[in-house]
C-alpha cells in the first residue's frame, strides 16, 4: 500500500488537481488539533452548566459551536444522554460515520467489521469485549448513524465529583465513554 | 445496495478488538490516504454518496480484507478512473500521462483550515409536507436496489416507530448517482430488538435508525384485540 498510496500522490499532484502542501496541513489537522479532547470539553460544560445542556437538547450543531467545534463530519450534531435507566452506543453499521469535529478520527474498532456488526445485536456482548457491564435493568439504546446526523453521548457524570470544576470533570471524560463504548472515569481514577 | 458494507446484525466477524495503544495511523501511507481521499474530493468531481457507493461496490472479499484506509484508496482510484481525472494506465504504471480535466477546484495548503471548518451541511429546505409523524409506526420498506442507499438490511420489512423528524436531508439514493440532492425528510425511527432479531434479541434494547421518507411506508395502527 505504502507504493500505491505514492504512486497516486505523485500522479495526482504531477496532473495539478492536489497540492501536497494541502495534504500535510490536513494530516497536522487530525492528528494534533482535533481530537477527543473537544468532546471532553463538551460534556464537562454539558455537566456543569445546566443552561448549556439545555442548549445542547436543543440544537447541538450551534451549542458545540459556541466552543469553537464545528466543521467536517460534525455539521449536524445531536447529543444522547445516559441515564441509570438508558445507555447509549454509537455506530455506523454502513460506514465509519463518526463526529470528527469533536472526537476526530474513528479508532480501527469503530470501523471494523466486528463492531459494525455486533453493536446493533449484541450491545452487551460488545460492551463486555470493552470491559463494561451494565446492570440488566439498564436499556441500550442504539444509534446507527446512517444519515448525516452525528451523536455525541453524554455519558453519566461519575458520583463524588460535586466539588469538580469543568476543567478537573474533562478529564474524567474518554473517547469511549462519549461513544457509549466505555463510562467517564471515577474521580479517584484520572491522575 | 445490499453490499459487504450492509453488516448490521451479521454473525461471525469476532469480537471487537479495542488496541492498547491505538495509533492514530498505523502506518505513513494511512496519513497520505486520507488526506488523498479529502484532496481529492475537493476537486468537486464526485460528493460523499458517490464515494461511499464507491467503496460499497468493491468486490466482499477485498472489502472484508481491507483496512478501511485501504477501502478509501481502493475506492478513490476507482472514483479518478470513474470519473476521467486518471486513466487506468496511469493507474499501472504509477506515472501521469500528463493530460487533464478541468476540476472545480484545487485545494491549497493555506484554504484547508477553512474547507474542514466550513464542512459540508447537508441539510436542505423541502416543499413538501412531512408524510410521518412522531408516535406514527411505520413498516420499512423492502426493496433491494443495486445502487447506493442507507437503508441497512436488517430493519427491510421491520415495523418501528418514528420519534423525531430531524429534518430534510440530500438524498442519498439520488445524490450518489448524480441525479441531484432531491432534498427528502429524514426520521429517527426505533425498532425493538424483538422485532429485529426475534430469538436472537437482547431484551430490552433498542436500535434507533435514520431513515429518509421514501424509505417508510405507514402501517394503520388497529387497536389490539385483548
Amino acid at each position: 500500500m505504502e507504493l500505491r498510496v505514492k504512486a497516486l500522490e505523485t500522479i495526482l499532484t504531477e496532473k495539478g488537481y492536489i497540492d501536497p502542501a494541502a495534504l500535510d496541513v490536513i494530516v497536522e489537522t487530525y492528528e494534533h488539533k482535533i481530537g477527543p479532547k473537544n468532546g471532553a470539553h463538551v460534556v464537562a460544560k454539558a455537566w456543569s452548566d445546566p443552561t448549556y445542556l439545555e442548549r445542547l437538547r436543543k440544537n447541538a450543531t450551534d451549542a458545540i459551536a459556541e466552543l469553537g467545534f464545528s466543521g467536517r463530519q460534525g455539521e449536524h450534531m445531536r447529543i444522547v444522554e445516559n441515564t441509570d435507566a438508558i445507555h447509549n452506543l454509537v455506530v455506523c453499521t454502513l460506514c465509519s460515520c463518526y463526529p470528527w469535529s469533536v472526537l476526530g478520527l474513528p479508532p480501527v474498532w469503530y470501523k471494523s467489521a466486528p463492531y459494525r456488526s455486533r453493536a446493533v445485536i449484541d450491545p452487551r456482548g460488545v460492551l463486555k469485549d470493552f470491559g463494561v457491564e451494565l446492570p440488566a435493568a439498564t436499556k441500550i439504546r442504539i444509534w446507527d448513524s446512517t444519515a448525516e446526523l452525528r451523536y455525541l453521548v453524554i455519558p453519566r457524570r461519575p458520583a463524588g465529583t460535586e466539588g469538580l470544576n469543568a476543567e478537573a470533570l474533562a478529564t474524567l471524560v474518554t473517547r469511549d465513554s462519549m461513544i457509549g463504548t466505555g463510562l467517564a472515569l471515577d474521580a479517584g481514577v484520572a491522575a | 445496495m445490499n453490499g459487504p458494507q450492509d453488516l448490521g446484525g451479521q454473525m461471525g466477524h469476532g469480537p471487537v478488538v479495542p488496541e492498547s495503544d491505538e495509533p492514530l495511523f498505523h502506518a505513513p501511507w494511512e496519513r497520505r490516504a486520507l488526506a488523498l481521499t479529502l484532496a481529492a474530493g475537493a476537486c468537486g468531481a464526485w460528493n460523499i454518496d458517490t464515494s461511499r457507493h464507491a467503496r460499497e461496490s468493491l468486490p466482499p472479499l477485498v472489502y472484508l480484507g481491507s483496512s478501511y484506509y485501504e477501502i478509501w484508496i481502493r475506492a478513490l482510484e476507482r472514483l479518478l478512473v470513474a470519473h476521467g481525472l486518471v486513466s487506468e494506465t496511469e493507474l499501472e504504471t504509477g506515472c501521469s500521462l500528463g493530460s487533464r480535466i478541468h476540476v472545480m477546484r484545487v485545494l491549497r495548503a493555506a484554504d484547508v483550515e477553512a474547507l474542514l471548518a466550513a464542512g459540508s451541511p447537508y441539510d436542505r429546505p423541502c416543499a413538501s409536507r412531512p408524510r410521518f409523524r412522531p408516535g406514527d409506526r411505520v413498516r420499512v420498506r423492502n426493496d433491494h436496489v443495486p445502487t447506493h442507499t442507507r437503508l441497512p438490511r436488517y430493519i427491510s420489512g421491520r415495523i418501528g416507530e418514528v420519534v423525531e423528524n430531524s429534518g430534510a436531508f440530500v438524498l442519498p439514493d439520488s445524490n450518489a448517482q448524480g441525479k441531484g440532492e432531491n432534498p427528502t425528510w429524514c426520521y429517527s425511527v426505533r425498532f425493538r430488538a424483538e422485532d429485529l432479531w426475534g430469538l436472537g434479541a437482547e431484551t430490552g434494547s433498542e436500535v434507533m435508525v435514520d431513515c429518509w421518507e421514501p424509505y417508510l411506508d405507514k402501517i394503520a395502527t388497529r387497536k389490539k384485540p385483548r
